[in-house]
């Protein structure tokens, strides 16, 4: 799993590239996530254009990381999911914790302000 | 066609097995979307069998048997651990259970495959499972 960051328009925005399961990307996801909100980051934006396999202990990691966001009181968002990914959200009735976009500028725009 | 495995209880058996059963379902003329599905539920089956039935104990196996028939996938994981009980797991869809970071890996397990059994071998636990060509 790589991971690189980017801002734009006070948003962090992370780039995952690889899958987010028990054994690559999950600790890599999670320390990330650790990392940024140590930083102060209170509006984080995951992209998952390049996410092609995720298991329970990835969705579990995202969830993990929408919960510390939350309780720091920042937000956290969810951009371009694969189908593969889609498909364990919606089956696991995810759609109804992480709000998720397709598209980037959308997602940023919809970050609160005052976050 | 029939293979079997015995594994490590590490986590690159987890991955072996995931790839096995890829790889004999595409073989056995199952869609990839199936396929992928397939390897995902026995990527789950094989991560509980060596963190919570094994524990991660070196002394300790899982094993895993991968048989296609016609219009048929059937693959079997066992550990040698102390068992389980499938109807204690809480309901990962749940309310109180949404934000839980993990518990889901038997209902992911029941939502992409037909059909699940579990059998408790006294001692080890085994989860069958099985997918029929569509």
């Amino acid at each position: 799993m790589k991971m690189s960051t980017r801002q734009a328009d006070g948003v962090t925005i992370v780039d995952l590239n690889g899958p987010i399961t028990l054994e690559d990307g999950s600790p890599v996801l999670r320390e990330t996530v650790q990392r940024l909100i140590g930083q102060g980051e209170k509006r984080l934006l995951l992209n998952l254009a390049a996410v092609q396999f995720i298991d329970t202990s990835g969705i579990g990691e995202l969830i993990s990381a929408f919960t510390s966001m939350r309780d720091q009181g920042g937000e956290l968002k969810l951009l371009n999911l694969t189908k593969k990914v889609h498909d364990l959200i919606r089956i696991t009735k995810l759609y109804a914790v992480f709000d998720i976009r397709d598209d980037e500028a959308a997602a940023i725009q919809a970050f609160s302000k005052s976050a | 066609m029939r293979a079997t495995y015995t594994l490590d209880s590490n986590l690159e058996s987890i991955d072996k097995a995931e790839v096995a059963a890829r790889a004999i379902a595409l073989e056995a003329g199952f869609r990839r979307e199936d396929s992928d599905y397939i390897s995902l539920a026995v990527h789950e089956a094989a991560a509980n069998a060596v963190l919570h039935g094994n524990q991660c104990d070196p002394s300790k196996h899982i094993a895993v048997r991968i048989e296609a028939a016609p219009e048929t996938l059937t693959v079997s994981v066992r550990d040698e651990g102390e068992g389980l009980d499938a109807s204690a797991i809480p309901d990962p869809l749940a309310p109180g259970n949404l934000l839980k970071e993990s518990g889901r890996g038997i209902f992911l397990i029941r939502s992409l495959m037909d059909e699940v059994r579990f059998h408790n071998l006294n001692p080890g636990t085994e989860i069958i499972m099985i997918k029929h060509l569509r």
